[in-house]
């Protein structure tokens, strides 16, 4: 408890985690009224109002079509949000399995996962996506897939590594000498110690699916309409750029702000979690 | 039938200059309630004869001969079989204390998981039991400790942690990897009377592996001294200290920094040293004395013919063709 609060004050001292948290705490409560309340339909069509600019009716204004901006906007949140925490959500709990048997395991099977590994992190993540797409048609189920795969290896890089340095520590080779086996370790003793850059891996991976997302559905490959999506929107805007410059500055600013903001989380995080530079700043 | 009975072992390392055998083929046998020691300078295969015995020698080390603990031998159980004895039946302690405990858990945790794993106790009472194991090896005011952290602990009481969870399960066999080392002297004379006093409660068998002769010299009733992976000297403590017949057993007790009337003085005299360095393992050869380069004593015969195991007595044993000579010669005199 009093560790926590010490983490806390340091935390709160730490000028781009206390940014980027902000930053991502307005996304993400953006996205959750959004569940629950939206000024306007996104769906919602009204003729009259088209390419109408930021009114106090409609706060961001209006589309082609006449839909409310701000409405899409925050609807379109929650759709980052969850392509974002399933296809990492997946990407990591795969890839840091993996990781962590190579760790474990060593030998030809580590060497045969990190080799795999590579092999899949060789090729773009949006051209394997855009792969998908072709076999298994443009949706947000396949967009998530395309991402999760191109996370797996990013977190089995991780983990190993990071669970290597934990195998070679002493009290291993003491939990070794209790008579626990590989997989009680790795479970009691790895795991727990690699957790915190983890988390800051997630965080970073988070932003990059988001961005990942709004490229693809602004390719037309992710999600379709009428799920509004920030990418789509972009699309959509992008023939009336200088007739409606706005229908492509919002939804442009929600991609920076929620990434820019994940980002500073997790460069706050990894220097909070890391002792050598927790008093420097 | 001895308790431990460990014969001709030998453990080859692949390193990226080829197989080197760390330990070239070493015999003894312990039996119940009996300490013995293991002695030499780093880098003489003591340490790796600890893994042996544990079955935690590193992938690249191959271990071959028989480690026979009640008759079983232990190099030829699967990893499973050897984790069930581990933390059973033989425990080990470590050299860093420091960092032998994990940094994310409660000490009393960390001792109970043995007991988890090996009794299936429930977690209360395997709590009980750790309480009771704290009390043992005398951390002040147990049922407070319990519940800390490594970190909130010194490097004696971590030590004492450590030794706690080796007796958990109240092993056969006791390993000490130079249990004092890290320590500071004066925590390093009570946690040797701490293990001391526990071999002689619970009656298990101890290997306590040191550098350090007096350490070897307070603890132990057998000992035995490595040099270059092999036994050069084995007997008991006191016919060994006694009648050291072995040059390289002198050497290492000539070495040994202690008050002398000439600490006053200045200058003051030079802490005698064994001429040379430890041999590269690379470039040892299986015939002759591997001290023999290192040796006042050493003639021609010595880099040729292995040297022979000789009886001095009251099961006492060394193994050089000098030994006669060596006894014969006062340790001052002695030329190394």
């Amino acid at each position: 408890m009093y560790k926590l609060l010490a983490f806390l004050r340091r935390a709160l001292r730490h000028r781009s985690f206390v940014v980027g948290g902000l930053l991502t705490a307005i996304m993400l409560s953006m996205a959750l009224l959004s569940v629950f309340w939206t000024p306007y339909s996104p769906t919602a069509i009204n003729v009259r109002k088209r390419l109408a600019g930021p009114s106090l009716d409609h706060w961001l204004g209006n589309d082609p079509y006449g839909r409310d901006v701000f409405s899409m906007i925050i609807v379109g949140a929650q759709n980052s949000i969850a392509v974002g925490m399933i296809a990492v959500g997946a990407g990591m709990s795969i890839g840091t399995l993996l990781g962590l048997v190579a760790a474990a395991r060593r030998g030809w099977l580590e060497e045969l996962i990190m080799r795999f590994s590579d092999f899949t992190y060789a090729f773009p993540a949006i051209l394997s996506a855009i792969m998908f797409a072709a076999i298994l048609g443009p949706n947000s189920i396949n967009s998530i897939i395309a991402i999760a795969i191109f996370n797996i290896p990013i977190f089995a890089r991780v983990s190993r590594a990071s669970a290597n340095v934990i195998w070679s520590r002493d009290f291993i080779l003491a939990a070794r000498a209790a008579g626990k086996g590989a997989v009680r370790i790795t479970i009691e003793h790895v795991l727990p110690n690699i957790l915190a850059i983890l988390v800051v891996q997630i965080t970073i991976q988070f932003a990059l699916a988001i961005l990942a997302e709004a490229a693809l559905s602004y390719l037309g490959l992710g999600t379709q309409p009428p799920t509004p999506s920030w990418g789509r929107m972009l699309n959509e805007a992008q023939a009336m750029i200088f007739r409606a410059p706005s229908l492509v500055i919002f939804p442009g600013l929600a991609i920076v702000v929620s990434v820019l903001g994940l980002n500073l989380l997790g460069d706050g995080l990894r220097d909070l979690t890391d002792p050598r530079l927790s008093r420097q700043r | 039938m001895a308790l431990l009975e460990v014969s001709d072992l030998k453990v080859n390392l692949r390193t990226a200059r080829g197989s080197v055998q760390a330990v070239r083929g070493l015999n003894f046998s312990l039996e119940r309630g009996e300490t013995l020691g293991i002695v030499g300078e780093s880098g003489c295969g003591k340490s790796m004869t600890a893994l042996a015995l544990m079955g935690l020698l590193p992938d690249n080390a191959a271990p071959t001969g028989r480690i026979a603990l009640h008759g079983q031998n232990l190099l030829e159980l699967s990893e499973a079989q050897l984790s069930a004895l581990r933390g059973d039946r033989m425990a080990m302690i470590f050299q860093e204390p420091m960092t032998s405990l994990n940094p994310l858990h409660r000490i009393g945790e960390q001792i109970a998981e043995p007991l988890r794993l090996h009794r299936k106790m429930s977690q209360r009472q395997a709590r009980e039991r750790a309480l009771d194991l704290l009390n043992r090896v005398g951390i002040p005011n147990p049922v407070q400790r319990i519940d800390a952290y490594p970190h909130q602990l010194s490097g004696g009481q971590r030590q004492r942690v450590m030794i706690a969870m080796a007796l958990a399960c109240e092993p056969d066999i006791l390993v000490a990897d130079e249990p004092t080392t890290a320590l500071d002297v004066t925590i390093q004379g009570q946690i040797l009377d701490l293990i001391g006093r526990l071999v002689d409660e619970t009656g298990m068998g101890l290997i306590l592996i040191s550098h350090d002769l007096g350490v070897i010299a307070e603890t132990v009733n057998r000992v035995l001294v490595m040099y270059a992976g092999r036994a050069v000297e084995h007997g008991p403590v006191q016919d060994v200290f006694e009648r050291m017949a072995h040059p390289y057993t002198r050497g290492l007790f000539a070495a040994m920094p202690r008050l002398r009337e000439g600490v006053a003085s200045w200058p003051r005299p030079a802490l005698p040293t064994i001429a040379g360095i430890v041999p590269d393992l690379h470039d040892l050869s299986d015939a002759g004395c591997a001290f023999a380069p290192r040796c006042g004593f050493a003639d021609a015969r010595c880099g040729k013919e292995t040297p022979p195991n000789m009886d001095l007595g009251n099961d006492h044993t060394a193994d050089c063709w000098h030994t006669e000579q060596t006894l014969a010669t006062p340790i001052e005199e002695q030329a190394t």
